[in-house]
């Protein structure tokens, strides 16, 4: 007789939990603990989109959409890539809306690859992207980023795992969860690697929103050598404040967003519609609500960032999303060793660098979705943490 | 830079110098100096809290009085308002657009103390031909921020990916 779980799928039985899973049942667990753990805004989603979802409820406007989306929604998100990439796509065929940005990737991954295919997964990086590729059939095989370029992706990086095999290549920038962002000169020497490959770049952008210092984002859609063999994801979890919303899109070459569409229509059918009419009022009205947020968290990522420099721990400056990813090499310990003795001494949850790759070995991710009090609290109890491991050795 | 320091004042008053430089990535001397010179200036007025009174004083009233006055010539309204804000109980004053003038705001330890100052030293004054007193029920909002916090807690996971 077989056992239930012996009818599981073995490329699923096989996929392991994500390694955030076990921080969050240690911590869970624990009372008056001060989390750094968390990967969404603290701002509550902007009062005018909430409003819209509540006026949305009470017209009753509650039946399915397009499979694609709303086309008021995917008209807005075009004119908003418009505004901010400069970038034309048309509402019509080059835009599905999806349920978040994870979904936008699942349906991506589903579209472009099949069995024998590689793609190359840009590290360390959110935890989905490896178990996509891996659900659609084909290997993911990892481009390490380092500390030495700031965890910008480089060519070399690259060149060295393509194989006949490559098919494609995704990569999160501003990234989670390093917080490094891609400026037009490091997308430009990718645009020259790629431009005369068979590569497809699926750019995960879901931080878009979230760069400081005075960057602006910069995507491969702007470069006309990639534009057509890029598939831009982005969504309005975290530039709007929107995690629980499930709200996403994926944007690309028509005839690759038609097959999508086709993935999308039988597996999801379309998003939520109250989410997207929310999100309606979001992108026509909600950009100042935007910039506030953005200007809180460049705060915040100053106070953090002195915190750490002040321990004497290296921690380069991160210039996106809302994440600092100070580098713990100095005190001797592996990154899962530093996180689980910090959270058991002192209390604070913060996420190993290997929850994201090995290539995060060394390295914890710090989340500054926090108001700068309890960014304060937590760098105290960090700060003296690092001091008592210094001085036991 | 003045609009940012002025917009984490505004925010808490209470952000020393070196915070405020921190947050914004500039010199403390230069955020103390850009202070010193908006306080000289007057753009900086001054520097209180805001307090939910009403939650530990049962006997404040608050008053919006709509007044209309006859201008003075040569003096427009600035002539009456100073009148009127001279009064300690007098916590605002301003110059409306509308169906009346002047909008006062008066707080007073109950309704008596309030109508009295209305009729006996507001009502008086020579340029005032009329009021019409409000008295505030309940603050639910005041200078942004919203006193009611029983429905602020961090729902998010602790750890999230």
């Amino acid at each position: 007789m077989k056992r239930p779980e012996d009818y599981v799928n073995k490329s699923v039985m096989d996929m392991p939990f994500s390694g955030i899973r076990k921080f969050f049942d240690i911590a869970s667990e624990m009372d008056d603990v001060i989390s750094l753990g968390v990967g969404e805004p603290d701002f509550d989603t902007p009062w005018p989109i909430r409003e819209r979802a509540i006026y949305t409820l009470e017209k009753g406007r509650t039946v399915y959409t397009s499979n694609a989306g709303l086309m008021e929604l995917r008209s807005e998100i075009c004119k908003y890539i418009k505004r901010t990439l400069d970038v034309d796509y048309s509402p019509k065929d080059q835009v599905l809306v999806t349920v978040g940005g994870s979904e936008a990737v699942d349906a991506a991954m589903r579209t472009v690859v099949g069995p024998g295919d590689e793609v190359l997964v840009v590290e360390p990086s959110y935890v989905c992207y490896k178990p996509c590729v891996t659900l659609a059939g084909g290997t993911p095989v990892v481009v390490n980023t380092t500390a030495e370029y700031d965890f910008r992706l480089q060519p070399h990086q690259i060149l060295e795992k393509i194989t006949d095999k490559t098919k494609a290549i995704i990569a999160c920038y501003p990234n989670n969860p390093t917080g490094a962002v891609m400026e037009y000169e490091n997308w430009a020497k990718i645009a020259q690697a790629l431009k005369d490959k068979d590569i497809l770049i699926i750019s995960d952008e879901i931080y878009s929103e979230l760069t400081y210092g005075g960057k602006k984002h910069c995507s491969p859609v702007q470069f006309p050598e990639l534009r057509d063999k890029t598939i831009l994801v982005n969504g309005f979890s975290k530039s709007f404040a929107m995690t629980g919303w499930r709200l996403g899109f994926a944007m690309g070459p028509a005839p690759i967003i038609k097959q999508m569409t086709k993935v999308h229509q039988y597996v999801i059918m379309c998003a939520p519609t109250i989410s997207q009419r929310a999100a309606v009022e979001g992108l026509r009205s909600c950009e100042d609500e935007v910039a506030k947020m953005r200007k809180q968290y460049e705060m915040r990522r100053r106070v953090m960032r002195q915190g750490f420099l002040d321990m004497g721990l290296e921690c380069f400056e991160a210039l996106g999303a809302f994440y600092l990813f100070p580098c713990i090499k100095s005190t001797g310990m592996t990154s899962e060793e530093f996180c689980t003795k910090l959270l058991f001494e002192e209390k604070v949850a913060v996420v190993p660098g290997t929850a994201f790759g090995d290539a995060g070995e060394g390295f914890i991710r710090c989340s500054y979705a926090y108001s700068i009090d309890d960014i304060k609290k937590a760098l105290a109890r960090i700060a003296s943490f690092v001091k008592k491991i210094s001085k036991k050795e | 830079m003045k609009k940012d320091i002025l917009e984490i004042l505004e925010n808490d008053s209470r952000k020393t110098v070196d915070e405020i430089a921190l947050m914004l990535g500039k010199p403390a001397a230069d955020v103390a100096a850009a202070i010193a010179e908006m306080e000289a200036d007057n753009v900086i007025c001054g520097y209180s809290t805001l307090i939910n009174w009403e939650s530990i004083k049962d006997d404040l009233v608050t008053a919006m009085i709509e007044v209309k006055v006859t201008p003075k010539r040569d003096m427009g309204f600035e002539h009456i308002a100073r009148r009127i804000y001279g009064f300690s109980e007098v916590k605002s004053v301003f110059l409306m657009s509308g169906g009346y003038d002047l909008l006062v705001m008066i707080e007073g330890k109950n309704l008596k103390e309030v109508s009295t100052f209305v009729s006996t030293k507001l009502s008086a004054l020579d340029s005032v031909l009329s009021t019409a007193t409000h008295f505030v029920l309940k603050r639910y909002k005041e200078h942004g921020v919203i006193f009611d916090k029983s429905t602020e807690s961090d729902e998010r996971m602790i750890v999230s990916p």
